[in-house]
């Protein structure tokens, strides 16, 4: 009779009996498409003449399956894909809502102009060695941690692109870029570290991992279980991994060693997933957490705008200065993150947008600015508004961009932020926003103004052996098309800002991402 | 006995802790390989610790019979351990070029990507 009871088990109660439907396979691709299409590249890297051919298509059809996901989540709410068939929480789910598909659309965006930088910039020691592969295993690993619906899966995407991260940081191996990469990786390794303790706790408290399982029972175990340990743990893990002051000194050390490429794509997108752990973490976990943590993390955003913008002041290497911008802007995205109220978080989420495609094409320009003028340091290049206008024009909008000038896009996450600050109360939040804006327009500006309006130097002797090379047109037209996206936002936020605002309307009230991963039990 | 494994976990928190304030990298690495096991065991011991009574589900029943060990932390802790070593592995190899690159493991003196004698950028236009 024993058999008979073994055929009796309720299997629907455990397993998914569907089979998955078409566009839930949406959910997957930004993960599943760079795993497989890297490994193909990796089979055929002896092809080096393929390998560029072969990886701009890839990010293509990667761009075009993150537009696709960003339309199917903004037109029908959060979708979740859960792997293995087992029913959540017992299966990984991956679930896309409107934070995660929206930057993992501009993450889409960011490589294929990268992608297509790169043809010009990455020499055939480059390609041998393997930096298209490491690239799509890169976009992986950050499309993985923006999609993923269990913080133990989280932690491992994180190692995923850490671990490409370092492939592509010490690519080339110059003497620089292993100082370099020897600090970034201890660095991270320590902040990922940091995170896997504070998930160990969790799952000890919990009992769980799925994010939308945790979200459910916080409340319940709110008045016995120590979650502002959590909470705590968290904000210093992801602080590290966004360079927030004080624990940002690994990413000016290292940010400039790599090839110029490496670090367009770093300061476009590693830091934002950091920024993005820590909204999905404080903000959707452990709200009230967040709130008692709210005074520190706006003084710690303050501390981190002013000592980036500081930093980017004091460098004559623009690679260096653009290290320390970088670090500014994190301060922003922790500003809002601080205030906590959703306009402030909205402008986070824009920010970040507005981060990843300005930093990336800062960086760009930096490495078009070293070929027409054969330096990278400030005390160096002058005359290029002479040889090259249209350079000029885009590094103008950049610049404006950066310091939150119009018709950039860093106008309205500012606009939002100093509204939220000023609607909380925290006035001197506000004046820090404005006076690093100022002081980024000096840091930036100054760029403008000497590399292209400085009269060069009768150039003899020694200087007049930096010769300056030919800049690709294809070079040149990654960063034409980094600058759409950012004069567009810049002249028309509506779109961006309404998406950001769904983004954090789900982080502030869960219950539709909730609702999205346990469909059974919410409508019952 | 999660006690016991409490006490032992901080004090591999604690040397790990001490290593990686060192300056020298090689000390740091031991602190990274003993701070990575501090984790695992960690996990572990947060799953709760049960001994000899393996998480199989016998034919005849639907659920297992009593209290098992959880499998689902080891799962982690296998995951962990992976990625743990792979990466100690690289940044030994990374450490060890670096000490044939800039002749010392001494974090004071590696400033090859940040020049201590680095010229200002110039004061006016």
């Amino acid at each position: 009779m024993a058999t008979v009871e073994h055929t009796e088990t309720d299997l629907t109660v455990a397993m998914i009996t569907e089979p998955a439907q078409l566009v839930d396979w949406l959910v997957i691709a930004p993960v599943a498409l760079p795993l497989i299409l890297g490994a193909a590249l990796l089979m055929a890297r002896r092809r080096t003449a393929a390998q560029p051919v072969l990886a701009i298509a890839s990010l293509a059809v990667l761009f075009a399956a993150d537009i696709g996901l960003l339309w199917h989540v903004l037109a029908n709410g959060p979708a979740v894909m859960t792997m293995g068939r087992w029913l959540p929480p017992f299966g990984i789910s991956f679930v896309a809502d409107a934070l995660g598909a929206t930057l993992v659309a501009t993450a889409g965006l960011v490589s294929l102009v990268c992608g297509f930088f790169s043809i010009n910039s990455v020499n055939f020691i480059g390609q041998r060695y393997g930096f298209y592969p490491f690239l799509l295993l890169m976009m992986a690993g950050v499309n993985g941690s923006f999609l993923t619906g269990d913080i133990f899966n989280l932690y491992v995407w994180f190692e995923v692109f850490l671990i490409a991260s370092f492939g592509l940081i010490i690519l080339g191996s110059g003497q620089r870029q292993i100082d370099g990469a020897t600090k970034y990786a201890i660095l991270n390794l320590v902040a990922t570290t940091l995170f896997l303790i504070a998930t160990g706790y969790l799952y000890g408290i919990f009992g769980t991992l799925n994010m939308a399982d945790i979200a459910r029972k916080a409340p319940e175990l709110r008045s016995t279980a120590p979650l502002m340990t959590l909470a705590t743990l968290y904000l210093v893990a992801f602080g590290m991994k966004a360079a927030a002051f004080p624990l940002n000194f690994w990413l000016p050390a290292s940010y400039h060693t790599p090839r110029i490429v490496v670090a367009a794509l770093f300061a476009g997108l590693l830091t934002k997933v950091g920024v993005y752990a820590l909204l999905r973490t404080l903000v959707m976990l452990f709200p009230p957490e967040r709130s008692v943590l709210s005074t520190l993390i706006i003084w710690l955003a303050i501390a981190t705008m002013l000592v980036g913008i500081l930093g980017a002041l004091a460098q004559s290497d623009i690679r260096r200065m653009l290290g320390f911008v970088v670090v500014s802007g994190i301060g922003f995205m922790l500003a809002g993150l601080g205030l906590g109220d959703p306009i402030g978080i909205a402008g986070t989420v824009v920010y970040a947008v507005h981060s990843m495609l300005v930093m990336t094409a800062l960086y760009l320009l930096a490495g078009l600015m070293r070929r027409a003028g054969g330096s990278y340091t400030l005390n160096r290049l002058t005359g290029l508004y002479r040889s090259h206008p249209l350079m000029a024009g885009a590094t103008l909008l950049l610049v404006f961009a950066a310091a939150g000038l119009p018709p950039g896009s860093g106008l309205w996450p500012k606009v939002m932020l100093v509204q939220a600050s000023l609607g909380a109360g925290v006035w001197w939040l506000a004046l820090a926003i404005l006076v690093t804006g100022l002081l980024t327009t000096l840091a930036l500006g100054r760029v403008f103004v000497l590399a292209f309006w400085r009269m060069p130097e009768e150039k003899s002797g020694e200087a007049a052996t930096i010769e300056s090379q030919d800049v690709g047109r294809g070079t040149y037209l990654a960063v034409l098309v980094l600058c759409v996206p950012i004069a567009l936002i810049g002249v028309w936020p509506e779109p961006l800002i309404g998406v950001a605002q769904q983004a954090a309307a789900g982080l502030l009230d869960p219950g539709s991402y909730v609702g999205a991963v346990f469909p059974l039990e919410t409508t019952q | 006995m999660e006690t016991a494994f409490s006490a032992l976990v901080g004090i591999f928190f604690a040397v790990a802790v001490y290593l990686l304030l060192s300056k020298h990298i090689i000390r740091i690495l031991l602190g990274a390989a003993i701070l990575g096991n501090a984790v695992n065991l960690l996990i572990f011991t947060a799953g709760r610790l049960t001994r000899e009574v393996p998480p199989i589900i016998p034919d005849t029943l639907p659920i297992p019979a009593e209290a098992t060990a959880n499998p689902l932390p080891q799962a982690l802790v296998l995951t962990a351990i992976v990625i743990s070593f792979s990466f100690f592995a690289f940044l030994l190899v990374l450490t060890y070029r670096a000490y044939q690159e800039l002749g010392t493991d001494d974090t004071e003196e590696m400033r090859v990507a940040e020049p201590v004698d680095e010229e200002a950028p110039p004061m006016r236009y």
